[in-house]
């Protein structure tokens, strides 16, 4: 990647760029969402786009998350490729049989005939006290549903390569953005990329342990490899990205080399990312494993209100520290 | 050339009315000054020196248009022996008088003969329609000889399929739910009068007509609901998902009332893409009281959206009856700021009125809801005798007064389009067509192991996964 020219911005920005090059390049994509339109979007990211591609691309709908997006995936059907906005991605729980049983299924149960190149993006994961209600993360309920590609971008840059490369594929995307990483700031190429789905991001390379996160786990996991370092440990630290399918070619490469994995995510314990992840991990690479895969998740609780305790919920440096530590031997 | 001059034979043995058509003949002949046909001896006589090689290349041109004339009149033994006996005695008089003469009233009379296929008839509609918000259509309804017949055909067909359906489930060739339409044939066809290729149609389960309707073949049809590869949606969808891309049918859904917000969506692309079409988003009583439909009547009404809501009223929502499910059974109404028509869903002409004017308003004006009044004769599905919910009497009452294809084969009858044997004729051939895609559906295979894997994504993931190689791995099911 040549970093020759570059413009610094927002993550939020850095979504809007990608999302606006798009719309730009192929006018069947619309955007579908609640005050996307003339209210530029709840967290800006469409900001501008009604006054520039009109109210007929940039669609203002009333509260009714299920009936819109099943509009979405009917204008699919048909060829347009509609990217839905969920105001928080909570609210898409109402679209859930749209999503499951329509858009993840249509390719497969038409025998091909019709594909949904929809993608659906909206910010989840547990913000700063908005109560329990308003801090889901949907990444866990959806993960079963065949048919469906999912990815969290947690950089500007994979951002908006990513947003570029879920409205250009043909299968429906889920794209999970974090409400806390909105005003990320990062210097981006000017030149058009895109970044590939289905590979997962290597944010540090090392020797002593893989550890695998996505999203705001990224922070979280750098932050405690400064600690880890001075420590004297090497981990290797992944973004894996793409949530389904995963990227296991990376993770079995990184497995092969470190022979020790922790994993640390947002979602619940129970039924997470991470549960899924670790079992894939155990049956392709069981042979390359040292120790028992290590998971750090948030906790099987509704999201407290008390600033505190949700700080209990999710997962802090300090914990990944010590489940490092704990992974590896002392050094 | 053996029918056709068995038919001769007959015509001139006296039976089939061939007294009438002599009558005109007659008439005709006097004014020309021919002779009249006294044996079938004669005939022949004079047919052996008609087919002379003189005039053999123009009796060619005769001999198509019969053939033309014959086959648009469905192609029963009475058409043949009109069309015969009429190509006959032209060519008798320009044998006569010298061909070329005869040439140009020969071929009035029978472009004559082949349009009154198409001529319009005007009817009316008996039962007249319900309207909230709107004028009503009016009760008469152009139609013609071609389309009348066409109707009875289709729905015959239709008929056959689903009551051949009924027998393959119970004898475990379809399983998993197999939910029938038989009653409610006029709907779809109606609809089909209506509309063209620009249109779109999505609907719920109850959906083999319907993909019939929209140019699916009976042998998919029944391919799918035996789960083999020649079904439309390769044997992987069943009864509840057919979908047919170049026809414009867009399904075929299990979940009640969820294709309403995707034909919503269907609607919307159409407006985007300019294309000058309607959506046709149909649900049943049941479904009327699902909140996804209410959410897309409200987004449709606001945007202006080219969408017409069907809603088939078969007056059960599976066991529970409509006015046990609906606070106001009035579904045309229920639309409340969307104008609704109430149509009798039993008479294909009322049905294609109310879509011609319905998609006439849709595309100036935005929504509109249509409420089908139409009955099923068989259960919600094939798990459900449909007899313990509502009585047998009223079931075969409806059978009887408000059956679809009685009431067009009277139509046909009265209007003197075809006879009782002509019909006769037609129904066996409907029986033949849907008797031969059953026995080709059977003999087709079911899909290989592979296609377990593809189409989940577009990119052909599943059977040929990446592997942690990276390199092209083969899934090899046990």
């Amino acid at each position: 990647m040549p970093r020759l020219l570059r413009h610094e911005l927002l993550m939020f920005e850095a979504l809007r760029e990608g999302l606006g090059e798009e719309m730009e390049r192929d006018p069947n994509v619309c955007v579908i969402g609640e005050d996307v339109g003339d209210y530029g979007g709840s967290y800006k990211v469409t900001k501008g786009f009604s006054e520039k591609f009109g109210s007929w691309r940039v669609l203002d709908t009333p509260i009714a998350e299920n009936s819109f997006t099943g509009m979405a995936i009917g204008a699919a059907m048909t060829g347009l490729r509609p990217v839905v906005e969920g105001m928080n991605m909570g609210f898409l729980l109402l679209a859930y049989n749209q999503i499951a049983n329509n858009c993840g299924m249509l390719h497969y149960t038409s025998g091909g005939q019709f594909t949904i190149p929809v993608v659906i993006r909206g910010p989840g994961g547990v913000g700063r006290q908005l109560g329990a209600e308003h801090s889901q993360r949907l990444e866990s309920y959806f993960q079963s549903v065949p048919g469906l590609q999912m990815v969290a971008c947690s950089t500007p840059y994979n951002a908006k390569g990513l947003m570029k490369a879920a409205i250009r594929c043909e299968n429906p995307v889920i794209l999970y953005e974090h409400v806390l990483l909105y005003n990320l700031k990062e210097k981006i190429p000017d030149e058009e990329y895109t970044c590939c789905l289905e590979e997962a991001e290597m944010v540090r390379p090392g020797t002593d342990i893989t550890i695998l996160t996505y999203s705001r786990m990224r922070y979280h996991v750098t932050q405690a490899a400064k600690t880890l370092v001075d420590r004297g440990y090497d981990p290797e630290i992944i973004d894996i990205r793409s949530l389904k399918p995963f990227d296991m070619y990376t993770i079995g490469e990184s497995v092969k080399k470190t022979h020790r994995v922790l994993i640390v995510e947002e979602c619940m314990r129970t039924g997470g990312i991470g549960a899924s992840l670790r079992s894939a991990i155990m049956e392709s690479f069981w042979d390359e494993l040292d120790g028992p895969i290590g998971c750090l998740s948030s906790q099987d609780v509704p999201t407290p209100y008390s600033g505190p305790l949700e700080e209990l919920t999710v997962v802090q440096p300090h914990q990944i520290v010590t489940a490092v530590e704990n992974l590896c031997g002392k050094k | 050339m053996q029918g056709i001059m068995e038919s001769i034979q007959t015509l001139c043995s006296g039976d089939h009315g061939n007294e009438g058509f002599m009558q005109d003949d007659e008439d005709e002949e006097e004014e020309n000054g021919v002779g009249r046909l006294t044996s079938w001896a004669e005939l022949l006589g004079f047919g052996l020196a008609v087919f002379s090689e003189a005039i053999a290349p123009q009796l060619q041109c005769f001999c198509d248009r019969t053939l033309g004339f014959a086959v648009g009149q469905g192609g029963s033994r009475e058409a043949w022996i009109k069309a015969v006996a009429m190509a006959m005695s032209l060519v008798r008089k320009a044998v006569k008088k010298g061909w070329v003469g005869a040439l140009a009233p020969a071929a009035r009379v029978m472009s004559q003969a082949l349009s009154t296929a198409s001529e319009p008839i005007t009817l009316d509609i008996p039962v007249p329609f319900k309207a909230h918000k709107v004028e009503t259509p009016s009760v008469t309804v152009e139609t013609s000889a071609q389309e009348l017949t066409n109707f009875f055909k289709t729905m015959f067909i239709m008929r056959r399929m689903e009551i051949a359906a009924d027998s393959l489930y119970k004898s475990k060739f379809i399983r998993g739910f197999c939910h029938l339409y038989d009653g409610q044939e006029a709907v779809c066809v109606g609809m089909e009068a209506a509309l063209n290729d620009k249109d779109c149609i999505i609907t719920a389960y109850r959906d083999h007509c319907t993909h019939l309707g929209r140019g699916g073949s009976v042998l998919e049809v029944f391919a799918e609901l035996m789960g083999r590869k020649d079904g439309c949606s390769l044997g992987k969808g069943g009864s509840m998902h057919m979908y047919n891309k170049k026809g414009g049918f867009y399904g075929g859904n299990g979940i009640v009332g969820a294709q309403t917000p995707l034909g919503a969506g269907l609607a919307f692309a159409q407006k985007y893409l300019k294309v000058e079409g309607v959506t046709l988003a149909m649900y049943g009583d049941g479904a009327a009281n699902q909140g996804q439909l209410f959410e897309a009547m409200n987004i449709s009404a606001l945007w202006n959206l080219p969408v017409i809501y069907v809603c088939e009223n078969n007056h059960y929502g599976m066991g529970t009856a409509e006015w046990r499910s609906a606070k106001s059974p009035e579904y045309y109404k229920r639309g409340d700021y969307i104008p609704g028509l109430k149509v009798d869903g039993m008479d294909c002409l009322a049905v294609k009125q109310a879509v011609k004017y319905a998609k006439e308003y849709a595309l100036q004006n935005g929504p509109m809801v249509l409420e089908m009044d139409t009955y099923r004769y068989h259960g919600h599905s094939m798990s459900d005798p449909g007899s313990t919910y509502r009585t047998r009497d009223e079931i075969s009452g409806v059978r009887q007064e408000r059956d679809p294809i009685e009431r067009i084969r009277k139509l046909l009858l009265s209007n003197n389009i075809a006879t009782v044997a002509e019909l006769k004729t037609m129904e066996k051939e409907a029986k033949k067509e849907v008797e031969d895609a059953l026995s080709k559906a059977k003999e087709s295979p079911s899909p290989d192991s592979d296609e377990l894997f593809t189409h989940v994504y577009r990119k052909g993931y599943g059977a040929k996964a990446y592997g942690a190689d990276r390199k092209e791995v083969v899934v090899k099911l046990p």
